[in-house]
């Protein structure tokens, strides 16, 4: 039997569902082999890694309290990335966005009023705005190319914010930490859910979440940007503005990430410090194509990945397994995804004939 | 086994999925023939093409090369046999001259690089089209750079010359020069495969002749002893109407007027239009004819407003001033388009018909605050697809999934729901099958006798005398005088469209 891969005269809709639950189950069979291979009762360990972090209601609320930056910036990269505008700057915006917000809370410090959070936030989002404003300016006006230059700034981004916490920002009671003050009360996001970290920061995704949704499926606007993405020739043939769609999706993108930042500072970590991001606007670029740029996807893909963050840190806790472990489930994750993705375009084709008529065809060759 | 002839092809299937491209294809020309490969687009001219040149492999079915079953794996393989082929898009590399390209394309066929220009000239010579061998391809005429691919054929020891749609970019006067060339071909024992569907140019040129339809062999024929509609009827069958009647029209006041438009181009290889004046009334159809790159695509940028000029007073729709404009605006005075790439740029290939029916139809009441009215679009794309007898498997099909002619009804059908004060349209019928063509044509004439103005833009000929009721041409970025369609005879469109615009004075109506 010959197995073969023949291409679909159309995009099988079924397998874009499927592909992405096949994926994940043959990630879960390869743990349970490799975990056997390191000698560990593979029930147990794959239980540590995928269950056992969501076992309870707070294990719950962490994954969706390291998941919430994430989110947040994949929804807008997965906007920028559904017109073709390749922004690989999210993890520099959130970067402004934090420091943005820094800035603005250390103004209320010691102030009860009630617009210190709603200023930081706005803080932020105008940080993250400006920041990929400024991209979008380079990309329209002197046509740079947007891959090179987000990346780019976001080292320029994290150097302002590493120079930021080493100067203008420092606590200057703080004996020289490279810390901000510690924002005051009211700027701090609320807590949700008591004995829990998970912030106000849920709302915002959730709002992120069904807006990007909307946005994309029901508005002109939305469209636009599809058409721009798949057919730019076909946009500029029906006359909608390359310029206009480019800028919005970045400052839309840019105001996300900003916010994602300012959340984070005015959230679980509570001042600025150097390491507000652990790479969530890189993370969020994974997130964004794992979710197939939708935002449901989007949120089924980031507390995946969240999740694995997490089981890596308990295996390595609990069963003593390398932190590598965790690189390993992201790797074969987008291994399996990717090659299952085949299946939307390919069928597969298990053919006897075929077989058959090589063999029959080689006999006659022998035979002459 | 005849040995008469010098190809067989027999029993020659290829399936891609969901399509037969051929099915049991026989197919024999004999030696110094100059053999008809006929059929509509789609009818599986071209996969036969790929099977002989050695570009696709055929699931079944034996070629048998002067006598001898062969086994065809690579093009190289095939020049090696003697078979030569011209494809209808040219491969030619611009900045390189033409012993550059021949020697390139060639490789160690070409021989030594010292005697190579030495024999393009003698070979271009002796089949009466004359090649400079230094000249850069960039300076050629489409004409010419034809020539140099059909030399690069002749330089090799060639006993089968394939020629795909070879007239449809040249002027009618470089298509009397190409027959002549075959002729001499033919005397000297080369067989010629001339895939077309100009039917007159295959009664005129051609021996004999192999009829496909949907991938079978639909029948032969001897070309001189029929008529074009009778081999027309062979290719689509018995039930497609292949020919409709066309009434001229005058046209009432003007709505399109360009005066004296200019511009510079924008890239390497782009034509600069030259003091461009052309009018375009309601209710007439005005045609452009020209061989590609002469500025077409310049025109309708300028016109269609995706070239827009912000200090330009050129051009008017109606009494606005358009240069300026964005296609936007533009279409909400009235423009419709059709370009003549249909895939990734009149439609978006990913997206299916709903979506593509909104692409430009978003005036047309789809779109309420900003918000789709999504029952409203999927109305539109049942209305088009059923109005406009678009066979796909319903509004949910991607653009992509669709044949040409499928997608061009689609298109047209989208484009005319918008009531247009004036559409412009280039090549609308460029590979669609008769049936489609008829349909197409139909649609773009009732739309006239409602008042529009419209302006097609195309090489094929056939189609501009069909509907047209003034013609002219373009040629270098000129634009020659409008004639009333029937009292300009095609000796003199072909001048212009060579660019002699030298009668235009005396007799042009100065447009």
């Amino acid at each position: 039997m010959i197995i073969k891969l023949e291409a679909r005269v159309q995009s099988s809709s079924v397998w874009t569902y499927l592909s992405p639950l096949l994926a994940v189950l043959l990630t879960l069979i390869t743990g349970y082999c490799l975990f056997s291979a390191l000698g560990q009762d593979p029930t147990q360990a794959i239980y540590t890694f995928f269950i056992a972090p969501i076992a309870d209601w707070y294990g719950v609320s962490e994954l969706l309290v390291k998941t919430l930056p994430i989110l947040l910036c994949a929804y807008g990269l997965a906007l920028c990335y559904r017109a073709a505008v390749w922004n690989i700057g999210a993890e520099g915006q959130l970067l402004i966005g934090g420091v943005c917000a820094s800035a603005m809370a250390l103004q209320f410090v010691d102030s009860t009023t009630f617009w210190a959070m709603p200023l930081t936030l706005l803080a932020g989002i105008a940080g993250g705005m400006a920041w990929a404003g400024l991209a979008a300016l380079m990309k329209l006006r002197l046509n740079t190319n947007e891959i090179l230059v987000t990346i780019m700034m976001n080292y320029i981004a994290l150097n302002i914010l590493l120079w930021a916490v080493h100067g203008p920002l420092k606590d200057p009671y703080g004996f020289n930490f490279p810390e901000s003050a510690l924002f005051g009360d009211s700027t701090i996001l609320p807590i949700l859910f008591e004995g829990t970290r998970l912030h106000l920061g849920l709302v915002f995704t959730l709002v992120a979440l069904v807006a990007s949704w909307l946005f994309i499926s029901k508005t002109f606007a939305g469209f636009k940007v599809q058409v721009l993405g798949l057919d730019s020739a076909a946009a500029k043939m029906a006359g909608y503005k390359k310029s206009t769609l480019t800028a919005m999706v970045l400052l839309v993108c840019g105001g996300l990430a900003g916010l994602a930042g300012a959340s984070e500072v005015a959230g679980p970590i509570g001042q600025l410090v150097p390491h507000i991001s652990p790479g969530f606007g890189y993370a969020a670029i994974i997130v964004a194509f794992l979710g197939r740029l939708h935002p449901v996807g989007i949120t089924l893909a980031g507390l995946l990945m969240g999740l694995i963050y997490m089981g890596g840190e308990m295996a390595q806790i609990q069963i003593g397994l390398p932190n590598a472990i965790t690189g390993i489930f992201q790797g074969l994750m987008l291994f399996f995804l990717l090659s299952c993705d085949v299946l939307i375009r390919y069928r597969l084709r298990f053919s006897m004939s075929s077989l058959l008529a090589e063999i029959s065809s080689a006999k006659t060759k022998v035979a002459e | 086994m005849n040995n008469n002839n010098r190809l067989e092809m027999q029993a020659i299937t290829k399936e891609y999925p969901g399509c037969k491209a051929n099915d049991q294809v026989n197919l024999a020309i004999k030696h110094g023939e100059i053999h008809a490969l006929l059929g509509e687009n789609g009818a599986g001219k071209s996969t036969l093409m790929k099977i002989l040149y050695g570009v696709v492999k055929p699931d079944q079915g034996t070629i048998i090369w002067n006598g001898q079953p062969i086994n065809i794996s690579e093009p190289a393989a095939a020049r090696a046999l003697g078979i030569g082929m011209v494809f209808q898009h040219f491969s030619l590399f611009d900045t390189l001259t033409i012993a550059e390209n021949i020697a390139l394309a060639l490789g160690e066929q070409a021989g030594h690089p010292n005697t190579l220009s030495r024999r393009i000239k003698e070979t271009s010579n002796r089949y009466g089209m004359p090649l400079d061998p230094e000249r850069r391809i960039s300076t050629l005429s489409t004409g010419e750079r034809q020539r140099v691919e059909i030399v690069r054929c002749l330089l090799l020891d060639i006993q089968l010359l394939i020629l795909d749609e070879p007239t449809s970019v040249l002027t009618p006067q470089e298509v009397d020069a190409l027959f002549e060339t075959l002729h001499t071909l033919k005397s000297e024992g080369c067989s010629v495969l001339f895939i077309s569907h100009k039917l007159h140019e295959v009664t005129a040129l051609c021996d004999s002749a192999t009829i496909l339809r949907a991938g079978k062999v639909s029948g032969h024929c001897v070309p001189k002893q029929e008529t074009p509609a009778s081999i027309a009827r062979m290719m689509v069958g018995n039930d497609t109407p292949i020919s409709n009647e066309t009434r001229r029209a005058k046209g009432q006041e003007t709505f399109v007027k360009v005066s004296n438009l200019s511009t510079y181009p924008q890239g390497l290889f782009d034509v600069a239009l030259k003091s461009i004046n052309l009018t375009v009334k309601k209710g007439e159809i005005v045609g452009i004819a020209g061989v590609a790159g002469n500025g077409q695509e310049e025109l309708l940028k300028a016109l269609s407003g995706e070239a827009p000029e912000k200090n330009s007073h050129a051009i008017t729709f109606g009494e606005d001033i358009v240069d300026a404009m964005s296609p936007l605006e533009r279409r909400r005075l009235g423009l419709a388009f059709v370009p003549e790439d249909r895939l990734g740029r009149g439609a978006v290939p990913e997206m299916d018909l709903c979506e593509n029916a909104l692409l430009t139809s978003f005036d047309q009441g789809l779109v309420a605050k900003g918000l789709l009215n999504k029952p409203k679009i999927k109305a539109l794309a049942d209305k088009i697809i059923t109005k406009y007898k678009v066979k796909a498997s319903g509004n949910h099909s991607h653009a992509a999934s669709l044949s040409g002619g499928n997608l061009q009804k689609f298109i047209i059908g989208r484009e005319v729901e918008q009531q247009p004060k004036f559409l412009l349209m280039s090549h609308p019928t460029w590979g669609v099958d008769i049936g489609a063509q008829v349909a197409i044509h139909q649609a773009i004439l009732s739309l006239r006798d409602q008042g529009c103005a419209i302006l097609v833009i195309s090489e094929d000929l056939d189609e501009l005398y069909k509907i047209s009721d003034r013609l002219g041409a373009i040629c270098h970025g000129q634009l020659s005088a409008f004639l009333p369609t029937d009292d300009l005879p095609l000796p003199q469109l072909g001048r212009w469209m060579a660019g002699d615009f030298t009668e235009q004075a005396s007799q042009g109506e100065l447009a």
